[in-house]
């Protein structure tokens, strides 16, 4: 039983690990190679998860839809409606320097959260979507269903590590790079920063919305709570500094060992004093912002740090 | 060639350039010098398209290209180094002159993620280019050190190399020499004068250095307060009454420049 029940924890721990690798490797085509400061990865992360739930979940007359569409359909869609928001926030923002890009995406991931609470027609409001379904629900029952679906993500994991990594590796992202470490002699050298900048965004968003719609299958039940900033946005970040800005292991690296930690605090927050008991999330986010000054201070670069990938080419 | 007509930069109240207009000739090598705050770095931002003039047309072998972005103007055969090295710190030497060739095909996302046969052969044409590059100015031992790394006249050394990378038709040098050793200055000013031959590269450099000038350039172009002051051989402008006074102002030392 013991067992059982450890097995269990490693497979939920391993699920949102994996979820947390591909907003990671969202973040780090963004940060990583393209040195945009996004601040608001769950106003995206948002978009995905109500896009896919809204078209996965069987017709109800308490929101939008639901159109009862097969789940990685509903993947699709995720990408492609935050990929959009991405596009629509980078056309307006994307010149903007680090620092004030940050505040701006800040301040969009807010927008986009009040959008979600108080459009009721298309969202159920506060009291949120149920009954989304998982993929692959038929072919198992019970809690094997877990098992299935930890499967299902790191398929997709290994799909947009496969895709983050020819991005990087390619003369695209080291364009790319090179706009990120020095944007006026990239534009002397006849790069065109603000296209490179728009597609990055773009993609990163795409990716962070096919996180939240994952998450989405994975609870079943989505409210607006979901798109909250600590878990979504700053672990993120937490989890990229920590594995390796610019570099994608590192990135996936990073976010299973940060969720790891993450996960090992809820133990000791439970065991808090009742009086401590209803501050316990404010704790974590002390000690969040506690592991991110650590992480900046002793390994600026990461567990596994960027480095250049080897020329190679095929035979001919 | 280039030309800039009747061109005017203004700083908030400050006119950094007041109504210039002069030529670099094509194939030539020219000076561009004057004193301290003369508008000379602003003029080459000009013409590189990195500042927008508030008067004036710039023209590329006839063709007005006022209103282009530096990375058009770049396309269009311009090519340049900055006074304060802009390596790409975290790229490597190869990278940093990879990074700056032409890539349409390696550049297209849909190419990269589905299509990695359809960059191929460009990339090892960039590669050969960049590695060809990287001898000719003798960074060999260095070629997969991190940019941010080097010493820096070796970064001077890597914006030569990147400039070179779009096989452009004119370079912009803005004070190449500035912290280079003597030996690798005057191996510089070897190859300078090498691509301006066998390659028929025109360049226009700002120098601080006269003798420099007088070795490398066949015209100079001398600025004073954001104007042109006067243009000719080194030793016409070196004599010139209004260059020595514009480096030592009031003109009435027997000045050697």
């Amino acid at each position: 039983m013991e067992l059982t029940g450890l097995f269990f924890y490693a497979v939920s721990l391993l699920i949102l690990g994996g979820i947390y690798a591909i907003l990671c490797l969202a973040l780090n085509v963004q940060w990583g190679m393209g040195g945009l400061f996004n601040a608001g990865i769950a106003g995206f992360y948002g978009v995905g998860a109500y896009t896919s739930a809204i078209l996965t979940t069987p017709a109800s007359s308490k929101h939008l839809g639901g159109f009862g569409l097969p789940v990685p359909l509903g993947l699709i869609g995720a990408a492609i409606l935050a990929g959009l928001a991405g596009w629509a926030v980078a056309k307006i923002c994307v010149r903007l320097k680090s620092d004030y890009l940050a505040m701006a995406s800040i301040g969009i991931a807010e927008i986009l959260r009040l959008v979600i609470v108080n459009e009721s027609w298309l969202t159920n409001g506060s009291l949120g979507l149920s009954r989304i379904p998982r993929p692959l629900a038929d072919l198992t029952t019970g809690r094997m269903g877990d098992v299935v679906f930890l499967g299902f993500v790191w398929f997709v994991v290994l799909l947009v590590y496969l895709a983050a990594s020819r991005l990087h590796d390619s003369p695209w992202g080291r364009s790319l790079r090179a706009i990120r470490d020095n944007e006026a002699s990239a534009a002397a050298t006849g790069k065109d920063v603000e296209k490179f900048r728009i597609q990055t965004f773009v993609i990163g968003c795409a990716i962070m919305g096919i996180g939240g719609a994952l998450s989405a299958h994975y609870f079943r039940f989505l409210s607006p709570t979901a798109t909250d900033p600590l878990l979504v946005t700053f672990l993120v970040w937490v989890m990229l500094m920590a594995g390796g800005s610019g570099n994608n292991r590192g990135a996936i690296l990073g976010a299973l060992t940060i969720w790891t930690l993450w996960s090992v605090t809820e133990i000791f927050t439970n065991r808090l004093p009742p009086e401590w008991a209803t501050r316990s999330s404010f704790i974590r986010m002390l000690l969040v912002g506690l592991l991110l000054q650590v992480v900046l201070q002793r390994f600026r670069s990461g567990l596994l740090p960027e480095k250049s990938p080897p020329v190679k080419f095929r035979k001919e | 060639m280039i030309e800039l007509e009747k061109i005017c930069v203004d700083f908030g109240g400050l006119r950094a350039i007041d109504h210039a207009s002069f030529k670099i000739g094509a194939g030539r090598i020219t000076g561009l010098i004057g004193p301290n705050g003369a508008g000379k770095t602003t003029a080459f931002n000009v013409i590189a398209g990195a500042i927008r003039p508030s008067a004036g047309r710039v023209l590329l072998d006839g063709k007005d290209i006022t209103s282009l972005k530096p990375h058009q103007r770049a396309k269009a055969g311009l090519a340049r180094t900055f006074q304060i090295p802009h390596e790409f710190g975290h790229l490597s030497v190869l990278e940093n002159l990879m990074a700056s060739a032409s890539a349409p095909e390696g550049e297209n996302v849909f190419n990269v993620i589905f299509r990695r046969g359809h960059y191929e052969s460009e990339e090892r044409q960039i590669y050969e280019t960049a590695r060809d590059t990287v001898h000719l100015l003798e960074l060999d031992h260095v070629i997969d050190e991190k940019a941010g790394n080097l010493s820096g006249g070796q970064k001077k050394l890597v914006e030569l190399g990147r400039a070179l990378m779009r096989n452009p038709k004119i370079i912009l040098l803005d004070e190449i020499g500035a912290g280079i050793n003597r030996t690798l200055l005057s191996k510089l000013a070897d190859k300078i004068l090498m691509l301006n031959r066998e390659r028929g590269l025109t360049f226009c450099l700002i120098e601080h250095d006269l003798d420099y000038v007088s070795k490398l350039c066949d015209h100079v172009l001398v600025m004073a307060q954001g104007t042109l002051l006067t243009e000719g051989s080194v030793d016409e402008v070196r004599n010139d009454e209004r260059v020595i006074e514009a480096y030592f102002g009031g003109g009435k030392y027997e000045a050697q420049l």
